[in-house]
């Protein structure tokens, strides 16, 4: 455990899990999206429904979207920021089963047309996790660079995705497999050691039965 | 190695000749890979960033619900006119734990320490004690890893989380951390640094959560000066040479168990205590 563990961080207040924590999952989810955002509906559920405005979650989030970090001291008037920026946002409720208390479903537009869903959880004390994207299980923390890769779910895609990033010296931290029961896709998802090159990410996109490749990068 | 006792802490800093803070900094400089310098300077910066939370304090803030806001400004007024029965020192304190626990609920920018609803006991007492004894940068960081010490050793041990172990492991923990440093600060030895967190932790035992309508404002702020103004107490008792009868960590543990005794109603999740009061009711319906 590190000492700013305890003494720490500087946040936007009220609360680490409502206000830091939302932050922190629009800043990741405008991530994912890889560009501006130009609309966005916000479903908020649970606790962060019941309990967001008076923490103001809802700001948080929209801050998080706009590209500001949990301890930015525009979070407050994140929504007047959005209208400036043209970025459209509208909330309401998100009707979601067994998710954790404290989450929300981001269904975003990017300024270049890319769409993405996201839904993701505040798990305490800041810390975040993404649940879902486009409606496929897709777990990590975000604490990591993270290659996510949609695919048709057919034998061999692991090992196409895997040796590319051995070719890069990319060391893989963790690695999870999802399927979609219904659809017959799969998700990959993987934390790793390194940034992943630009260039290999488009290598793999251009793999067949590759249908979406999202890059979460630290940088 | 992993922080997990104070007793243990203690002893390795006799066994080395060293002190209590030291401990900290090297195991944060060994977990972190980095040197005394940087380590040092990240706390620093908390500490600079304490300050100006305090500085930038808004009287005239109001939280989203309107339940907050405003006290600490009647608080320094009070304090100034030099009426209060607490004196010069503690009223600085309550004021300084109150304004920074408002502009956390109005979303202003503050230090988590340990966390966000507890943000006002720490810098309350450090800044007070600066503004009023000096004591210079150095001496104030060294205190930062005493306090931040403790926290581990509460963390590893109980929990410094409302939701899991009601308030006395927010604004208990968060006293227990200002108690050691202001300890400190006085000139205590590392026993005297313990029994200072031990005494105040005591004190605050069994301590619900229970926020009206789950927000981090009533009774948060208020218990913000007390876990302050406790751990002022706490410090004076032990630097008069009194010792808690029960173990500082076994204090920690006994507070790490009663949260975990606690009904989920008194952690945080607004369903019980001063949230379930007619009153407390009343206000959750009308900020839905
Ligand atoms: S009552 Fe709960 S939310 Fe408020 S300060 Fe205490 S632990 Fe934090």
């Amino acid at each position: 455990m590190h000492v700013l563990d305890i003494i720490g961080p500087v946040m936007v207040g009220p609360s680490s899990s409502h206000t830091a924590g939302a932050a922190r999952i629009g800043y990741a989810a405008r991530k994912l999206l890889g560009e501006d955002v130009a609309e966005v509906e916000v479903l908020l559920y649970g606790s962060f429904l019941a309990t967001g405005r008076g923490h103001g979650t809802d700001r948080a989030i929209v801050a998080g979207l706009l590209g500001l970090r949990p301890d930015d001291g525009r979070i407050p008037h994140s929504l007047e920021l959005a209208a400036e920026k043209n970025m459209k946002v509208t909330f309401g409720e998100a009707q979601l089963k067994n998710a954790h208390p404290n989450s929300v479903l981001l269904k975003m537009l990017g300024v270049n047309g890319a769409q993405l869903e996201v839904l993701a959880a505040s798990v305490g004390g800041g810390v975040i996790e993404i649940r879902e994207i486009d409606g496929l299980a897709t777990v990590f923390s975000g604490e990591y660079p993270t290659l996510i890769v949609q695919n048709e779910d057919q034998a061999g895609h692991v090992a196409v995705v895997t040796s590319m990033l051995s070719s890069q010296n990319v060391n893989i931290a963790d690695m999870r497999l999802y399927r979609d029961s219904r659809g017959g896709r799969a998700v990959m998802v993987i934390e790793c050691d390194s940034e992943v090159p630009a260039y290999g990410l488009e290598w793999i996109k251009r793999q067949p039965g590759v249908l979406k490749v999202i890059y979460y990068s630290l940088l | 190695m992993d922080i997990q006792s104070l007793q243990e802490i203690c002893e390795q800093a006799g066994q080395e000749n060293s002190s209590f803070w030291e401990i900290i900094q090297q195991s944060d400089c060994r977990e972190n890979g980095t040197s005394c310098e940087e380590s040092a300077a990240a706390l620093l910066e908390m500490y600079h960033s304490m300050k100006d939370a305090d500085a930038q304090y808004v009287g005239a803030g109001r939280s989203a619900s309107g339940m907050v806001g405003g006290d600490g400004q009647k608080l320094r007024a009070y304090v100034e006119s030099g009426k209060n029965l607490a004196g010069p020192f503690v009223g600085k304190v309550m004021e300084k734990a109150v304004r920074m626990a408002e502009s956390n609920a109005c979303m202003g920018r503050i230090v988590a320490a340990p966390t966000a609803g507890s943000c006002g006991v720490l810098p309350a007492v450090l800044i007070a004690y600066d503004e009023t004894y000096a004591p210079g940068e150095e001496k104030l960081v060294e205190s930062l890893y005493v306090a931040a010490g403790i926290g581990q050793v509460i963390s590893a041990r109980a929990s410094v989380s409302g939701a899991s172990g009601g308030c006395q492991a927010e604004i208990g923990s968060a006293s227990a951390m200002a108690a050691g440093a202001l300890a400190y600060l006085c000139g205590g030895d590392d026993k005297t640094v313990c029994q200072a967190a031990a005494i105040a932790l005591k004190a605050l035992l069994g301590l619900t959560c229970d926020p009206v309508a789950g927000l981090v404002e009533v009774p948060c702020v208020k218990r913000n000066a007390v876990g302050a103004v406790n751990a002022v107490e706490a410090a004076d008792m032990a630097m008069a040479g009194i010792t808690s009868v029960i173990p500082p960590d076994e204090v920690i543990d006994a507070m790490g168990e009663t949260g975990q005794d606690m009904n989920a109603k008194y952690r945080e999740t607004g369903e019980g205590g001063l949230a379930a009061t007619p009153t407390g009711r009343a206000i959750t319906r009308t900020l839905k």
